[in-house]
């Protein structure tokens, strides 16, 4: 329990950390909203002073900090002036999608690059082993960027994916059921590109650390006990090998998501990425802030899960933890 | 002898002298209930200079935490440890770093205590470097004395740990603590680990390091017939606290603590009756 | 009596990394008597480790059987097909390994790791498998059944976690068990009452068992024979009063006097040297002929650089290979 609250506790310091970190960078660089509204004729330069002063512009770094916290608690985070509207819903229907995105694709990472990394473990040195290895470092090469467009090149020939966003027009007029399979469809494009970015890295990984627990004792043991392959594989390797592995999880869900903000401008998908670089060409100040701590959010969000799982699969943390 | 080696250290300081040391650790459970396991309760005793003292104990009695307080890795919870008159409990960092290369300790794994990936050359002039006094030929002829000293081939000065046998490993482990001097070796578990016929080899290696450098040894260990072989006296422990102390000869003939009695009866033993005599 | 397991003319071979073919095996042959308990004395070096493994074929990749035979069951483990050994190891004949710490799966529970064994070798439902191994266990452990059950190796004592590896190794009821060093990391105490559960367990299920160790006086009073290794070869071998009290290879003499004796109103033998087997017991070279012991030995012979020795029997099931005693 104390565990948990310690690491809820780092979890959110990084979350203020960030915040700050945001405020001042924003605050730091060269321009802001209104001076590009000064350069546009029509607007006079009372009204740009009068906004300034509304939003708060003219008041210093640290009371506009404060004020901005006393929105974040009331559920608005600041106020988008590209938008015209608080940034929290914005945001919100954005990261739904982002989410969707994310979570989908470290869901089928994983499903895939466990049973193939063990499978190559087992073969180590052999010629299926050595084929993959050669497969997962030439991915590795390949810039995320140059798989999404390949993906879409494919995607305009074959025609048989939508290129781009998340929903047909006729979205609307569809029964559920084929709502699905339209968002569906939609989502094969950009998953794959996900994937293809982070499951080479995985499979080596996974790979590697069930090679590593290979000739540990207790699984010669085992053998001795004439327990079956299978069962020796996933009940007893897989798990050994379980902690390393249990952190890359936590890395993997900020590399996709990451990933992922590039993959949606690319594929418009109308995610957190395509609205982040909005925002920042724009200098939606607020905006930006809110984006960039959503993510940190997801981030946090992802190695927390990562501890929670270390937790309950290494009953030797538990212990350690307790005996403080 | 030995009556010889206690009374000439009457007259003597002792090297180490400990006082009422206490170790306490906490320990807590998920439920939210505290423990308090109290690893070292009250422990007092004292070694002269070229003399052994051997902690007998079982498994979880104490004796490796006293180890670790004495080669100051941890810090007693409460009471004073002398070393040659000053109480390292209560020395600050950088006093302790004098006091600490005097104290080696020797452990029952050296392969754990020797970086796999250095040659036992590297191994050996690594504290001589840290040292900062030796060039560099002085340094290779003292690392080529040290394992003669020990009974190790200079030839195998480029080999990695990995390549030596167990007996080779511990006297390699043994030469390195030698290299700076100490005055004082604690053996925890030294011998523990290897074969009969090599714990013979080390444990003669170390009287003979006793008698010509006038090494003084802390021995633990939980095997009754070699403390009584290696130490002049013997401390039996349980639970944290010393139970029986004595000459090692006293506690084999008449021993008086049950702990006593149950370790002296657990030392297996073959029926010597008709063993004949190893023709030299 | 009929051997329950016999080996014969075992050699065992490790590949270095050179490639060379390093002899740790050189014509081992025993037979294991039915309900026996068969000491196998020898230090590092002597390939005692490698007969534990080779027995069932689990020797690491660069080990090689030369060649020989192990029969049990009426087939030859050596010849055996691997699902027939998968099948044999753990249910027939099973394998307690040295440094419990190691050999328990480290996130795996107690009961769970019998539970495992059993399940491997049975067709019982969930309730079935439970309720083995609870018995197992109630068997190994005199109190606090369910707890440790319910433990994680950490949480366990070394004794405790001796305990569990017995469990495994008697879970399916096996007619031979091979444990090699099985009580090396535990202390004097906890080591005889280890013993006492070989012992008890040897009584109760009949079985037989080979109890690989380095250290003899762990054999007195507890092994009924006793067989010495050295260099990879049996030295000597015959039941264990005889050889322990009187041993008759100048190797096993050597190494008993190499060991210090609780000094029971015999005088301390305190700051005398202890006799020892001079050079270092992992490295007697191999093969050159002649005697493995000869370059250590202490009664050596002219002979005995020339011709390797038969082994030669002294009395009723007592055999020396030494050619002292040939004529």
């Amino acid at each position: 329990m104390r565990y948990l609250l310690r690491r809820l506790g780092h979890a959110f310091s990084l979350l203020v950390g960030v915040s700050i970190l945001a405020f001042l960078f924003t605050a730091l660089a060269p321009g802001n909203y209104f001076d590009e509204m000064r350069l546009n004729p029509q607007i006079a330069p009372a009204t740009v002073a009068a906004m300034r002063a509304q939003y708060g512009f003219d008041r210093p770094l640290l009371v506009r900090y404060a004020s901005w916290l006393n929105s974040v608690i009331h559920g608005e985070m600041g106020f988008s002036f590209g938008y015209n509207s608080p940034v929290a819903p914005l945001l919100l229907m954005r990261a739904r999608n982002t989410l969707l995105l994310t979570i989908t694709a470290t869901l089928l990472a994983w499903a895939i690059a466990l049973p193939l990394g063990v499978w190559s473990a087992e073969r180590l040195g052999r010629l299926p082993d050595r084929l993959l290895s050669w497969g997962t470092a030439a991915l590795l090469v390949i810039p995320d960027l140059a798989l999404a467009l390949g993906l879409l090149v494919l995607a305009v020939r074959s025609a048989w994916f939508p290129t781009g966003g998340m929903a047909s027009v006729d979205f609307e007029t569809l029964t559920p059921l084929n709502k699905l399979r339209d968002l569906a469809l939609h989502m094969i494009l950009p998953v794959t590109a996900l994937l293809l970015s982070v499951l080479p890295l995985l499979v080596r990984h996974v790979r590697a650390a069930v090679a590593d627990v290979r000739n540990a004792p207790f699984l010669l043991a085992a053998v001795g006990h004439g327990i079956p392959r299978r069962t020796l594989l996933y009940r007893y390797a897989l798990p050994a090998a379980a902690n390393p592995l249990i952190s890359l999880f936590g890395f993997s869900i900020g590399a996709l998501l990451s990933g992922s903000l590039l993959i949606e401008v690319v594929m418009s998908w109308p995610g957190l990425g395509p609205l982040l670089l909005e925002a920042i060409l724009a200098r939606d100040l607020y905006l930006v802030i809110g984006g960039v701590l959503f993510s940190t959010v997801f981030l946090a969000g992802g190695n927390l899960l990562a501890d929670l799982l270390l937790y309950w699969a290494d009953p030797r943390i538990r212990t350690e933890s307790s005996a403080r | 002898m030995k009556i010889e080696a206690s009374g000439s250290g009457q007259n003597m300081q002792p090297l180490l002298k400990v006082e009422n040391l206490l170790k306490r650790y906490a320990k807590g459970s998920l439920t939210g209930a505290r423990e308090e396991l109290l690893a070292l309760d009250g422990v007092s005793f004292t070694i002269f200079p070229g003399t052994t003292l051997a902690v007998v104990g079982e498994s979880g009695s104490g004796k490796s935490t006293l180890a670790s307080c004495l080669a100051c890795l941890e810090s007693p919870t409460t009471g004073n440890i002398w070393f040659e008159g000053k109480d390292i409990v209560k020395l600050g960092e950088r006093a302790r770093r004098q006091v600490r290369p005097q104290i080696q300790l020797i452990f029952q794994d050296p392969a754990s205590s020797l970086n796999p990936r250095w040659s036992v050359l590297e191994i050996l002039v690594e504290p001589l470097i840290l040292q900062r006094k030796f060039k560099h030929e002085e340094m290779k002829q003292r690392a080529n004395f040290l394992l003669v000293r020990v009974g190790l081939s200079p030839d195998i000065v480029e080999q990695l740990p990995t390549e030596l046998s167990g007996g080779q490993r511990q006297r390699l482990a043994i030469a390195r603590a030698l290299s700076l001097e100490p005055k004082l070796l604690i053996l925890d578990e030294a011998l523990s680990a290897l074969d009969c016929s090599v714990q013979a080899q080390i444990a003669n290696l170390l009287m003979e390091l006793q008698s010509s450098l006038g090494m003084t040894y802390l021995f633990i260990t939980h095997d009754l017939a070699m403390a009584a072989y290696l130490a002049d006296e013997i401390a039996v422990m349980n639970r944290g606290r010393i139970v029986e102390q004595g000459p090692a000869e006293k506690i084999l003939k008449q021993p008086q603590h049950e702990t006593t009695l149950r370790l002296l009866a657990a030392v297996p033993r073959i029926t010597r009756a008709a063993l004949p005599a190893v023709e030299q | 009596m009929a051997s329950v397991l016999e080996i014969r003319d075992l050699h065992v071979s490790y590949r270095s990394r050179e490639g060379v073919l390093c002899p740790a095996l050189n014509g081992v042959s025993f037979g294991l008597i039915p309900g026996e308990i068969l000491g196998v004395l020898g230090e590092s070096g002597s390939g005692k480790s490698t007969l534990a493994v080779s027995l069932v074929r689990l020797l690491p990749g660069n080990g090689e059987i030369i060649r020989g035979a192990v029969h049990f069951e009426g087939k030859d483990l050596l010849q055996a097909k691997l699902e027939e050994l998968q099948q044999i190891r753990g249910r027939r004949i099973s394998l307690i390994f040295q440094e419990p710490s190691l050999a328990l799966h480290p996130t795996m529970r107690a009961g769970e790791q019998v539970r495992q064994v059993l399940a491997a070798h049975s067709s019982q439902g969930k309730s079935g498998l439970n309720e083995g191994t609870r018995q197992v266990f109630a068997e190994v452990f005199p109190e606090e059944v369910d707890r440790i059950l319910r433990s994680y190796p950490h949480q366990l004592s070394g004794g405790q976690r001796q305990r569990v590896l017995i469990a495994q190794a008697i879970v399916c009821g096996p007619s031979v068990v091979i444990a090699d060093e099985p009580t090396a990391s535990l202390d004097p105490a906890t080591q005889m009452e280890i013993l006492g559960v070989f012992r008890t367990l040897r009584e109760r299920l009949g079985l037989a068992m080979i109890f690989i160790t380095h250290n003899p006086a762990l054999l007195s009073g507890f092994a009924d024979r006793v067989m010495v290794l050295y260099g990879g070869q049996v030295v000597e071998c015959g039941p264990a009063e005889t050889v322990l009290a009187s041993p008759r290879h100048p190797y096993t003499k050597a190494l008993f006097q190499s060991i210090p004796a609780v000094s029971n109103g015999r005088g301390s033998s305190r700051k005398t040297r202890l006799p020892v087997i001079p050079g270092d017991s992992s490295q007697s070279s191999l093969p050159r002929g002649g005697c493995p012991f000869e370059p250590k030995c202490t009664e050596r012979m002219d002979i005995c650089r020339a011709r390797e020795p038969a082994l030669v029997h002294l009395g009723e099931s007592h055999v020396v290979s030494c050619l002292k005693y040939e004529n």
